[in-house]
């Protein structure tokens, strides 16, 4: 049995300052220390293995390393571990239910099959999910305006998704 | 724990029993093996199959995919003959299968390429035994079970089925299967009115993991203690490294070695070495190697030979098509002397821009080398290559080298180099650690195989019936085989004798002209025949229009009767004209031709025989200033039977986006002897904006062998877009890339 102290200490020592970014991805609390300039592209990627978030270009003009950070969809290479220190960020990954119950995005992806190579599609499926955050019942000009590239050319199908996503989503709502 | 049952030298099936009780099953190919090399039969396979005892059934998937759905269609092809339940079935992708035989390599998986869609007619030379053989041991499973005549039971999905209606299944038959010894005998396989899974739509198998972002690609892999690299590419071809300062790159905190790449040697052929001379940074971590190579101070001395761009390849053009030709490819009857009696002439010039490859994924190589093995996860679509890449760097023995296949995004030939592979490997062997190699995007438009760029010069005449009686067709162009092989092979990679419409018109010349560049090229979708279909397909346009004729009616009529035309090349040996004219017809039909002159909106079709299969487009659109609407595309495609048409229809609609994407507005341009676009910004890939909503596919139904179905919706595309311009517009492109070429002649 550990002792209950009878009287306080003489003296107290400070914990050390403790310095880092904090993040929640994907509900998880993490405190990055390393350098703040740190791409967040990269601290998933690298540092936390959530490579769902895809490297692509440089200029943000793929989308290929979509995440929402406090709800708002981002590109993660565009931004530092400063940028968005204490927010929360989901990835591809953290869209499914704990359950493994997927997203209706992800379902309705399955179902249109709109994949091909996949390596645009967790971009593009993030894209899809601040879509229909926004506009519940999209119009094909609204998912005209998703600027995700697709060099394979799975558009198509991925309007299809959309479309399919935002019924059942609509379906649950009621 | 694994066991061979039969060690004879004549088996066609390799069977393995296992500690857990699982039927093992592989190794196909060797029943086409030569006397020579059947004692090679005895060595010991991976497998293509294995059915747990819970029923469980693995299917190896043996080729790379990049996109175009192999691991669905070929598991689909295993998974029929077998008769397994489909929802039972798991796909696991398989490394580059090689042993040592005397220190050679030996390939036990046979076809492992993602070239030129042929995954899949190999699969259906090979794959449907291994289904079959595991099938007839299962079934004599449950007959020595039953003690029943096995001619009395049969299968179904994934269960023996006796004639009195009792069942086992698979995977209490697995264990008992794995004992007996296989059939000498080619397995019988099902008629197509048994299939339950050919012929029927399938989702891809990786769906799951790919939108929850657990699919590992090329990129997404690492070793425990790597470093990661990225290299400062000369950006002048040929040239090499004149002065670096790497202070301040070293500075940089993670930057652990900075290292030198030595030029490529020109003695070497391209592709199989890295294709530039860099500097690489190796660092613990991505963010931290990008740092350092930004921070390097680096001249670069120009090569010999300076890269210049497509205009001047052009006026070159220009000049070695006054000339006499490299390789006078086909030449019937006598064009010279029919087009001097001929009553109506024409002749025209296409040009087609040097392009990219941009997949989205970039090239990355993943390498771990030590003097006991090497293991290389990487993009790759020719295992092979990559296999001896490494072999030569390292001098490993084939069965010590481990070529990983993940799931790449996107090929479309560039992942066909080993250049990315040969750097990693060089620095893991110099850095004695595992190197990550990272390119970025920049590095990958700045160092491509780029698609050849070419100048078409095409004539025709007819007779006074308005019947084409001549045509030539001389390429000039920047084959992709020079840096690869001798120059008296450059055209085989540029021009096909038996493309139409070769053997439809009596005097007809095909011939083609080398253009030196020192870029380098390579491989690109559907190679040539994108390009060559588009000026043949655009310029037949032009000849109807000119001899007033409907486009439709003038292709169908030079189509003429079905009849089977010789082909040599890839696809062959048959061209089936019937074939061709009846999606053509279909494409027509389906785009609304009927309307094409009375509607406001400009319509265009096209048609081309791309390794195997046939394929038409038709593309409705309308212009309203420069505002370019594409309302409707129509792909009619018999590619022979079709094993998942879901899976051939998304690389129908892909390719038919990728090549309108391609055509509209990529070219590569070169300032100053380096590649001026660095990223999707200077080289737009099209967006959902852009492309239409609206793509019908239209399969053929088909008995006929299965042809694969990636690259064939590509060729056509593009001309079918141009020829609708010119019906919208009257102007009439003659270039690739399309966009800024139409905003001239508007």
């Amino acid at each position: 049995m550990p002792q209950v102290p009878q009287s306080p200490p003489t003296t107290i020592v400070p914990e050390p300052i403790r310095r880092g970014i904090d993040v929640a991805i994907n509900g998880q609390h993490f405190r990055h220390t390393g350098d703040p300039d740190l791409p967040l592209l990269w601290y998933l990627r690298d540092v936390l293995r959530l490579t769902g978030c895809k490297y692509g270009c440089d200029d943000r003009s793929c989308g290929a390393c979509s995440v929402l950070v406090g709800g708002k969809l981002k590109r993660a290479c565009a931004l530092s571990m400063t940028d968005v220190a204490d927010q929360g960020i989901t990835t591809v990954e953290g869209l499914a239910d704990s359950d493994g119950t997927l997203h209706p995005v992800q379902q309705a992806w399955i179902a249109e099959d709109a994949i091909l190579c996949g390596y645009c599609q967790s971009g593009q499926i993030m894209a899809a999910v601040d879509l229909l955050a926004r506009k519940p019942k999209p119009s094909d000009a609204d998912i005209d305006g998703i600027p995700n590239l697709c060099r394979c050319g799975s558009y198509p199908r991925i309007r299809r998704a959309i479309h399919r996503a935002a019924l059942a989503m609509q379906g649950k709502a009621k | 724990m694994t066991r061979a049952h039969d060690a004879g030298r004549r088996r066609f099936l390799k069977v393995f029993g296992t500690a857990t009780g699982a039927l093992v099953v592989g190794l196909p190919a060797l029943a086409w093996t030569p006397d020579e090399l059947l004692g090679q039969n005895l060595i010991v396979l991976d497998p293509y199959l294995r059915i747990e005892p819970d029923g469980t059934t693995v299917i190896g998937a043996r080729d790379p995919e990049v996109g175009q759905g192999i691991r669905t269609a070929e598991s689909r092809i295993v998974a029929e003959e077998l008769d397994a339940d489909w929802n039972k079935v798991v796909v696991a992708p398989l490394d580059l299968g090689v042993t040592d035989v005397g220190g050679e390599p030996h390939w036990t998986y046979g076809h492992q390429i993602a070239s030129g869609s042929t995954s899949i007619p190999a699969a259906w030379n090979d794959l449907r035994i291994v289904g079959a053989g595991a099938r007839e041991l299962l079934l004599r499973a449950a007959a020595e079970h039953w003690k029943a005549n096995v001619d009395n039971l049969r299968t179904l999905r994934g269960e023996v089925i006796a004639a009195d209606g009792r069942k086992l299944g698979y995977g209490e038959l697995a264990e008992a299967a794995s004992r007996l010894k296989p059939d000498p005998k080619r397995p019988a396989l099902k008629t197509p009115s048994q299939y339950l899974l050919i012929g029927q739509d399938a989702g891809d198998v990786d769906a799951r993991d790919i939108v929850t972002g657990r699919q590992r690609f090329a990129i997404d892999n690492w070793f425990g203690d790597v470093l990661v690299a990225v290299i400062a590419r000369c950006p002048y071809p040929g040239g090499k490294l004149a002065h670096v300062d790497d202070a301040a790159a070293l500075k940089v905190k993670g930057v652990e070695k900075v290292m030198t790449i030595p030029p490529p040697d020109p003695a070497r052929p391209l592709g199989t070495q890295p294709l530039a001379a860099g500097v690489a940074v190796l660092a613990q971590d991505t963010w931290s190697a990008l740092q350092g190579a930004a921070k390097l101070d680096i001249q670069w001395q120009p090569g010999p030979t300076a890269a210049v761009g497509d205009g001047a390849l052009a006026e070159r053009a220009s000049t070695a098509l006054l000339g006499e030709p490299t390789k006078a490819v086909r030449t019937d009857g006598d064009f010279a002397e029919t087009d001097k009696h001929a009553h109506y002439h024409f002749k025209a010039e296409y040009r087609i821009a040097t392009v990219a490859h941009a997949d989205l994924e970039p090239p990355s190589a993943l390498v771990k080398v030590d003097s006991q093995r090497a293991v290389i996860v990487a993009p790759v679509q020719n295992p092979r290559a990559t296999f001896d890449t490494v072999r030569r760097l390292t001098g490993l023995a084939p069965d010590r080298i481990e070529v990983k296949l993940p799931r790449t995004g996107g090929g479309f030939g560039r992942f066909l180099e080993t250049d990315y592979v040969a750097e990693a490997v060089m620095l893991a062997k110099a850095a004695g650690k595992p190197i990550k190699l990272i390119w970025t995007r920049a590095d990958a438009f700045a160092h491509d195989t780029y698609r050849p760029f070419s100048v078409h010069h095409l004539q025709a005449c007819a007779d006074s019936k308005r019947n084409l009686t001549g045509w030539t067709h001389r390429i000039a162009s920047t084959s992709r085989l020079a840096g690869r092989e001798p120059r008296e092979r450059w055209w085989l990679s540029e021009m096909h004798p038996d493309d139409l419409p070769a053997g439809l018109v009596d005097n007809l010349q095909y011939a083609w002209y080398a253009l030196d560049s020192a870029l380098p090229r390579g491989s690109y979708r559907a190679s040539s025949h994108a390009v060559n279909a588009f000026a043949t397909e655009c310029f037949i346009d032009e000849v109807a229009h000119g001899l007033k004729q409907d486009a439709l009616q003038f292709r169908l009529a030079l189509l003429g009767e079905p009849r089977k035309l010789a082909y040599r090349g890839h696809g062959g040996p048959v061209l089936d004209t019937g074939r061709l004219a009846w999606v053509l017809q279909l494409a027509a039909d389906a785009i609304g031709w009927q309307k094409h002159e009375t509607s406001t909106h400009g319509f265009g079709l096209a048609c081309h025989f791309t390794f195997g299969g046939y394929v038409a487009h038709g593309v409705d659109i309308s212009m309203e200033g420069r505002k370019l609407t594409i309302h409707k595309v129509v792909c009619a495609a018999d590619l022979g039977r079709v094993v998942n048409p879901l899976g051939a229809r998304a690389a129908l609609v892909g390719a038919t986006l990728d090549a309108f994407s391609t055509a509209l507005r990529q070219r590569i341009t070169v300032r100053d002897g380096r590649i001026v676009q660095s990223g999707f910004t200077d080289y737009p890939l099209a967006t959902m904006a852009e492309m239409p909503n609206d793509v019908q596919v239209i399969l053929v139904p088909s008995e006929e062998r299965p042809t694969g179905g990636f690259d064939m919706g590509f060729p056509s595309a593009a001309p079918a877009l141009a020829n609708a311009i010119y019906g919208g517009t009257t102007a009439r492109v003659r270039q690739l890339p399309i966009w800024p070429e139409l905003l001239r002649l508007l």
